[in-house]
C-alpha cells in the first residue's frame, strides 16, 4: 500500500485511552480499592549481606489489627540446582528475590510481609518481627565481587572450578580476531565503566489482590505483562493459573522494570491467609532500594582498522552486575555491541557477576547501551586517529542487508547506513559550535522481539469495533492498533475501541517488552481484522445470494465484484452488523500467533553540549535522533519513543547513579538525589524518522522503543570530548568528575 | 487518634471529610474522597505527580496536611475539564501526544494550567523551569513543552 | 504508633503556648516541605503539629518606613515573589528563596522553615546572611532578636530554645548603590540541593565597594558568614585582584565534607568560582540600582 493510500496508518490520531489519561480517570494499580481491603507492608533487610538464622513473627501476629504474616516458608521454593526458566527469568532466583530465603542479599531485600487493617499498623507490625541475622561482609562493586578474597554470595555458584561470584558467561565469535588484529594499521583498546541506573518509572509498584476461599484469585497490578504476573504468581504460590485472573491496570511507566513480580506474590499469600483483599504499594524509597536497576559494568573494547578505515577485528569483554541473584543482561551487551558493523573478525564475551545490590531488572534494550558505549567511544577515537569523520568511519563499516553479524544473524534489508547518511546531511551536523561547545555522534542496535500475542476483534451490533489485545499499553500502542484496524476496515479510527484484556478475557500474550508490542500485536490484529472482513464479505454474499469470492471490502463496505460488480448497492459495516442476526450471528475473530520476523533496529544520535569549565557542568544544547523505524504507524508516538529514550540516555551519561555507603546501603533512594533529567535540563529533542519497511511484517513495522537509549551514552561522551579534549571512559560524567579531569589536564599542560 | 473534621471546597464544590491529623492531602483525596487522579510518585515533593492548587497556588498535595484544607479552595485534575469540554491543555496534550504512560499527566496538566493562568505567554525556558518539579520519564519533555506553548498561543488567539 | 495532634492557632501567643506545651515532640508547620518529608520518611512523628499560617505576624510582608522589610517566617516563596517591592530591593534574597525546590515547593516553602530546618545547604540562608537579616523569635519567656547566621548550630539544629518560634525576618534599609545576588551549584538545572551556594550583598559608591557581606552554604556544618571575603571586596573596585582575593578567602573558609552531593575538593574550588560570579551579578545590579 503506498503512502498516499493510507488514511490512518502514519497519522497522529487521538489515542483511545486519551481522555481517561488527561482527566485523571485512568485507573492505575494504586487507584484500585475493594470493600474490606487491608494493607500489606514489607519488612526489608537492614543488611547488605546476611545469613537469616531465624525469624520470629509472633509479636507482629499478636498486634491488634494484624491479619496475616508471610515469610519465605510460605512461598514455593525452587532448589538452586535445577533451573526453572520462565521467559528470560529463572524461578529459582525469582522466589529468592520476592522474599529472601537462606540469605539477605542486599539492603532492602524482603524478609517478611504483613497485612493489617491499616498501612500504619502493618508498618508497626513489621518493626515487631525479630530476625536473627549473621551479618556477612558485602561486595557492592564488580571489583569487590571479583577480588580473590571476595565474599561469595552463593556457595552453589562455581566458576573455573571454584566458588565464585561469576554466575554465567556468554560468548559470540566470528572469524579469527587474532588474525584480524594482525591486519590492522591502527588498534585502539580502552577500558570503560558504567554505573547501575534505575528505570525511573514515576509509578511505584502496586497491586491489589483478592483470593476467595476456593483459591480463585484476582490480581490488579501494574506490570508489563498480566500473563507474566499470572505465571509467576502461580509458580510461587502453587495456585493453578486457571484460578488466577490477572488484570492489567494502566501502567505508569516500566521501561523493563515491571517485567517481573515483586509484590503480587506476597499480596496473594497475605490475601489467602487473611481471607481479605490486600493492597500493597511501594514507596519511592522501596522502589529505589529493592526494585531492579540495570547493571553497572566494566568492559574492555579493542578495535583494529586499516588506514582507510576498514575494521579488521573487534573484541569486547563485559562484566555486568546482576545484583544479588544471577541474571544480568550480558546477552544485550555482548550481542548488541558490534551489531551495527560489518566486522570480519569479532569476539565478545560477557560475565554475569553477582553482588550485594538489588537484583537487576530489564531496562530498555537491556545491556545494549553498555555494549555500545565502549565500542562507540573507541570508534570516535579511531576516527580521530585515522583523520576520518566519525560518521564516515561508521558508514564505511556499516552493516547492511546480507551482513552476518558477530552475534549470529544475517541481516535482511534495514536502514542503519541510511541513519548515518541522514545524519551527515542533517542541519544539526553542520551547525556551527561556539566556545566550550562540542558535538558527538554514536550509533546503536537492539534485537527487537516477536513472540506470542493474541487479539480479538469484534464488530458491535451497531457496526463499530472493539479490539482486545493482551499487552499493557505503556506508551500509546493502543493508538497504533486503532490506526491499523481502522485502515484495514476502511472506517474512521474513532469507531475502533482498543482495550487491554486480562488473562481471562484474551489469549496468552507475552510481555510488553523487547520493542515487540506494536510489531506483534498488529500482526494478530491484522489477521483477526482480515478474518472479520472475510466474514463480512460472506454475510454480504449471503444477502446478495452471490459467491463470497465475488465480494470485495472497500472503504468500510462490502461491494459486489467481478461479474456482479454494480449489481447491488454496497453494504456498510453498520448495515451488515445490523443484519448479522439473520445472516449468521456475531461477527468477530481472534488470532493467536507466535510472531517471528522482528528484525533488529538501528539508530544514530547527534549531540551538542556546552561545558562550564569552572564548575564542570555539562548542558545538552541540541540533540537529534535518527532511526529506521520500519513503518511509523503513529508518528507522534514513534517520535516520543525516540525522544524519551534519548533523554534517559542523557541522564545515564551525566548524572544518574546510585551512591552506596560503607555498610552497603543506597544513600540516595529518592528522586532528590537520584538525579533524573528534569524539564529545564533538556533542549527539544529533534527526530528524524527513516522508514524502511520490515519485509516480514504486514505493515512494515520494526520495534522502535529500545534503540533510542543505546547510542546516547557515547553520543554525549563524544560531544564532551569535542568540547574539552578529554575522553571520559567512565559514567556518569557528573560535575565533580568533569572538573577534576579538567583540572588535571590543565595541570599537566 | 481522633479524626479531624475538615470543611473545604474541592473543584468548586463544598466538601466535608474526616482525616487523621497527620494524613496528607494526597491521601485524603485518594483514600477518603475517591479523587485518585492525583498520583503519588515519591511522597517527598520531588515528582509533582500529586500537584493540585490550594487557593490558586500550585502545591504538592503529598506535602500538605489534609487538615490544612479547612476553609480553603482546592482544585485537582478532576476539576480541570468543564463538563464534557476538555480544557485546551488537555485537548492539546492529546493532539500532540504529550503523554505516553500517563502517570505524570494529571500533575503536569494541573501545573501547566497554573502557569498559563498567571502567564498566558510564557517562553520555552519559563515553561521548562515552571515544570521542572514535574518529572516525566517517558517523553523526554519535548512534546509536553510544545503542547503547553501551543496551547498558550491558541488561548491567546482565542482571547483576542 | 504516635498519636499526632494538629492545631492551627490564630495568635502568636496561642502558637507559642501550644508549641511550648507540646514539648520535644511538637513541630512547627509552616510550608511543611521539610516536615512532611521527614514524617513520610519516618524520621519524625510529631506529638503536636502547630500550623502557624493563621498567625498574622508570620504571614505578612511589611515594608518599613525606611524601606527595610519585615517578612513573616511562614510567607511562601511564591507570595514573596509577588510582592511589588521586595524583589527590587533584595533580588538576591528572593532568588535564593525561589531556588528552593520546584514551583510546587515555592507555593509553600518559607524563609523561616528553610532557616529552622538547619540545613547547611538551605538556599535562602546564605543570601539572608549576606543581607544582614535579623530573626525575631518569640518564646514563652518573650521576644528576642538574633542575626540569621547565629540561628543554625549544626546540620538539622538551631539555637532556638524549647517553645521558641521564629516569627519574622527583618531586612535592613538599603543605602543607594546597594544590591545582592545568590548563585548555587547544582548538577541539574533545578530540583537539587545546593552543592555550594553563595550570597553576596554589597554597596558601591563611585565605583568603589563600600560595604559587603558574603554568606556561603553547603561548605560547613552551618551556613558561613565569610568576613574575610567581604574584607577583600570592601574598598576595591571589584577588579580581578579583589575578586581573586575574595574567592581565595571564600575557598579558605570552607570546611566541607565528601558526600553524595559533592566532594571536599569540588566544593572548595566551586565556592571561589561562585563568589566571583555572584559578586559580579550583585555589582551589576548595585550599579544599576
Amino acid at each position: 500500500m503506498s503512502e498516499s493510500e493510507n488514511k490512518w496508518i502514519g497519522k497522529n490520531t487521538i489515542r483511545p485511552d486519551g481522555a481517561d489519561k488527561v482527566t485523571g480517570r485512568a485507573a492505575f494499580a494504586a487507584d484500585a480499592n475493594m470493600p474490606g481491603m487491608i494493607w500489606g507492608k514489607v519488612l526489608r533487610s537492614p543488611h547488605a549481606h546476611a545469613v537469616i538464622k531465624g525469624i520470629d513473627t509472633s509479636k507482629a501476629e499478636a498486634l491488634p489489627g494484624v491479619k496475616a504474616v508471610v515469610t519465605a516458608t510460605d512461598i514455593i521454593d525452587f532448589p538452586v540446582d535445577t533451573p526453572v526458566p520462565l521467559g528470560i527469568q529463572d524461578m529459582r532466583w525469582m522466589t529468592r528475590n520476592v522474599m529472601a530465603r537462606e540469605k539477605a542479599l542486599f539492603h532492602g531485600h524482603p524478609i517478611a510481609a504483613v497485612a493489617a487493617m491499616s498501612e500504619a499498623i502493618a508498618a508497626e507490625a513489621c518493626k515487631l518481627i525479630e530476625v536473627d541475622y549473621e551479618v556477612l561482609p558485602h561486595a557492592i562493586e564488580i571489583d569487590d565481587a571479583l577480588a580473590d578474597d571476595a565474599p561469595i554470595l552463593h556457595d552453589f555458584i562455581e566458576f573455573d572450578g571454584k566458588p565464585s561470584n561469576i554466575a554465567g558467561t556468554l560468548e559470540h565469535t566470528k572469524g579469527d580476531v587474532e588474525a584480524g588484529f594482525a591486519e590492522a594499521d591502527v588498534i585502539i583498546e580502552r577500558d570503560f565503566t558504567t554505573r547501575p541506573v534505575h528505570q525511573g518509572y514515576i509509578e511505584p509498584h502496586a497491586c491489589l489482590v483478592s483470593v476467595a476461599p476456593d483459591d480463585k484469585t484476582t490480581i490488579w497490578s501494574s506490570s508489563q505483562g498480566q500473563f507474566m504476573v499470572r505465571a509467576m504468581t502461580a509458580l510461587l504460590t502453587g495456585i493453578p493459573q486457571s484460578s488466577i485472573r490477572a488484570i492489567p491496570a494502566e501502567i505508569g511507566g516500566g521501561f523493563g522494570g515491571k517485567t517481573i513480580v515483586y509484590l503480587e506474590t506476597l499480596a496473594t499469600i497475605l490475601a489467602k491467609k487473611s481471607g481479605l483483599p490486600v493492597k500493597m504499594v511501594m514507596t519511592r524509597e522501596e522502589v529505589m532500594r529493592a526494585s531492579g536497576p540495570t547493571s553497572g559494568s566494566k568492559s574492555t573494547v579493542k578495535i583494529g582498522a586499516k588506514k582507510d578505515g576498514t575494521i579488521t577485528a573487534a573484541e569486547g569483554f563485559y562484566w555486568l552486575q546482576a545484583g544479588g541473584l544471577p541474571g544480568s543482561p550480558i546477552r544485550g551487551a555482548a550481542g548488541c555491541a558490534l551489531a551495527p558493523y560489518d566486522i570480519p573478525n569479532g569476539h565478545t564475551f560477557g560475565y554475569d557477576v553477582v553482588c550485594n545490590r538489588s537484583k537487576v531488572a530489564v531496562y530498555r534494550a537491556p545491556g545494549a547501551p553498555i555494549g555500545a558505549f565502549g565500542v562507540e567511544c573507541v570508534l570516535d577515537e579511531l576516527a580521530e586517529e585515522l583523520g576520518m569523520d566519525p560518521l564516515d568511519l561508521r558508514l564505511k563499516n556499516a552493516a547492511k542487508e546480507g551482513t552476518k553479524a558477530v552475534h549470529g544473524p544475517t541481516y535482511p534489508v534495514m536502514g542503519y547506513a541510511e541513519s548515518l547518511e541522514a545524519a551527515k546531511v542533517h542541519d544539526h551536523y553542520k551547525a556551527p559550535l561556539g566556545p566550550n561547545q562540542g558535538r558527538g555522534v554514536a550509533s546503536g542496535f537492539w534485537f527487537n522481539a516477536g513472540g506470542e500475542s493474541s487479539a480479538q476483534v469484534n464488530i458491535t451490533e451497531d457496526g463499530n469495533v472493539v479490539v482486545t489485545t493482551g499487552h499493557p499499553d505503556i506508551g500509546g500502542s493502543r493508538a497504533g492498533i486503532a490506526n491499523i484496524c481502522a485502515e484495514l476496515l476502511g472506517i474512521d479510527y474513532r469507531r475502533v475501541s482498543v482495550l487491554i484484556g486480562d488473562t481471562a478475557t484474551v489469549g496468552f500474550s507475552n510481555l510488553t517488552g523487547g520493542s515487540r508490542v506494536l510489531f506483534a500485536s498488529s500482526m494478530v490484529v491484522t489477521e483477526s481484522t482480515n478474518n472479520v472482513i472475510g466474514t463480512l464479505c460472506e454475510l454480504a454474499a449471503k444477502i446478495w445470494d452471490i459467491d463470497p469470492e465475488a465480494v470485495t471490502w472497500e472503504n468500510g463496505e462490502a461491494r459486489p465484484a467481478g461479474a456482479n460488480a454494480g449489481q447491488f448497492p454496497p453494504l456498510t459495516l453498520e448495515e451488515l452488523a445490523a443484519r448479522a442476526n439473520e445472516t449468521g450471528g456475531p461477527i468477530g475473530a481472534g488470532s493467536q500467533l507466535n510472531t517471528a520476523g522482528a528484525e533488529g533496529g538501528f539508530g544514530t544520535h547527534i549531540c551538542d553540549v556546552e561545558v562550564d569549565q569552572e564548575l564542570g557542568i555539562v548542558r545538552v544544547l541540541r540533540y537529534t535522533v535518527l532511526q529506521d523505524v520500519g513503518r511509523a504507524v503513529h508518528p507522534a508516538y514513534v517520535e516520543g519513543q525516540m525522544q524519551g529514550g534519548a533523554v534517559q540516555a542523557i541522564g545515564w551519561a551525566l548524572n544518574e547513579e546510585y551512591v552506596y555507603d560503607k555498610d552497603g546501603r543506597v544513600d540516595n533512594p529518592g528522586f532528590l538525589d537520584y538525579r533524573m533529567p528534569v524539564a529545564s535540563d533538556m533542549p527539544m529533542i529533534d527526530t528524524y524518522i527513516i522508514e524502511i519497511p520490515n519485509p516480514k511484517h504486514p505493515q512494515g513495522v520494526r520495534g522502535v522503543g529500545e534503540v533510542p537509549l543505546v547510542p546516547g551514552l557515547a553520543a554525549v561522551r563524544n560531544a564532551i570530548y569535542d568540547a574539552l579534549g578529554i575522553r571520559f571512559n567512565s559514567l556518569p560524567m557528573s560535575p565533580p568528575v568533569i572538573l577534576d579531569a579538567r583540572n588535571r589536564k590543565e595541570a599537566a599542560e | 487518634m481522633a479524626k479531624i473534621h475538615v470543611t473545604t471546597k474541592i473543584n468548586g464544590e463544598p466538601i466535608e471529610f474526616l482525616c487523621d491529623p497527620s494524613e496528607t492531602m494526597l491521601d485524603a483525596l485518594r483514600n477518603e474522597l475517591g479523587l485518585t487522579g492525583s498520583k503519588e510518585g515519591c511522597g517527598s515533593g520531588d515528582c509533582g505527580a500529586c500537584s493540585i492548587t490550594l487557593d490558586d497556588r500550585l502545591v504538592c498535595s503529598c506535602l500538605m496536611l489534609a487538615a490544612e484544607a479547612e476553609g480553603k479552595e482546592i482544585n485537582t485534575i478532576e476539576g480541570m475539564a468543564e463538563g464534557e469540554n476538555l480544557h485546551p491543555l488537555q485537548e492539546k496534550f492529546l493532539e500532540e501526544a504529550a503523554l505516553q504512560c500517563g502517570i505524570c499527566t494529571p500533575g503536569m496538566l494541573v501545573a501547566a494550567k497554573a502557569l498559563l493562568d498567571q502567564n498566558p505567554n510564557p517562553t520555552e525556558t519559563e515553561v521548562r523551569f515552571w515544570l521542572a518539579g514535574n518529572l516525566c520519564r517517558c517523553t523526554g519533555y519535548d512534546k509536553i513543552i510544545r503542547a503547553v506553548l501551543d496551547t498558550a498561543a491558541e488561548m491567546r488567539e482565542a482571547a483576542q | 504508633m504516635t498519636d499526632t495532634q494538629y492545631v492551627a492557632p490564630q495568635t502568636l501567643d496561642e502558637a507559642v503556648g501550644a508549641f511550648a506545651a507540646g514539648g520535644d515532640d511538637a513541630r512547627i508547620l509552616a510550608g511543611g516541605t521539610d516536615l512532611l518529608v521527614q514524617m513520610e520518611a519516618g524520621v519524625v512523628s510529631p506529638g503536636v503539629i502547630v500550623d502557624v499560617k493563621q498567625v498574622a505576624e508570620l504571614t505578612t510582608i511589611e515594608e518599613t518606613a525606611d524601606s527595610g522589610f519585615v517578612v513573616g517566617a511562614a510567607v511562601s516563596g511564591a507570595a514573596l515573589e509577588e510582592h511589588p517591592r521586595f524583589g527590587e530591593v533584595w533580588p538576591g534574597v528572593l532568588e535564593g528563596f525561589n531556588l528552593i525546590g520546584s514551583t510546587q515547593i515555592q507555593g509553600r516553602a518559607s524563609l523561616g522553615g528553610n532557616l529552622c530546618n538547619g540545613s547547611p545547604a538551605a538556599d535562602s540562608v546564605p543570601a539572608m546572611v549576606a543581607a544582614g537579616a535579623v530573626a525575631t523569635i518569640q518564646g514563652p519567656d518573650g521576644q528576642r532578636e538574633l542575626p540569621v547566621e547565629d540561628i543554625p548550630t549544626g546540620p538539622g539544629s538551631t539555637c532556638l530554645a524549647p517553645g521558641e518560634i521564629l516569627v519574622s525576618l527583618t531586612f535592613p534599609p538599603r543605602p543607594a548603590g546597594s544590591s545582592d545576588a545568590y548563585l548555587r551549584m547544582i548538577p541539574r538545572t533545578e530540583m537539587d540541593i545546593a552543592v555550594v551556594g553563595v550570597g553576596v550583598s554589597l554597596t558601591i559608591e563611585d565605583g568603589v565597594c563600600t560595604a559587603a557581606r558574603v554568606g556561603v552554604g553547603a561548605v560547613a556544618p552551618t551556613v558561613l558568614l565569610v568576613e574575610d571575603a567581604a574584607k577583600a571586596l570592601i574598598g576595591s573596585k571589584l577588579d580581578d585582584a579583589a575578586l581573586d582575593a575574595a574567592a581565595g578567602a571564600c575557598s579558605a573558609a570552607c570546611n566541607p565534607i565528601d558526600d553524595k552531593r559533592g566532594t571536599v575538593a569540588y566544593r572548595t574550588k566551586v565556592a571561589g568560582v561562585l563568589l566571583k560570579r555572584t559578586t559580579e551579578i550583585a555589582a551589576e545590579r548595585a550599579q544599576g540600582a
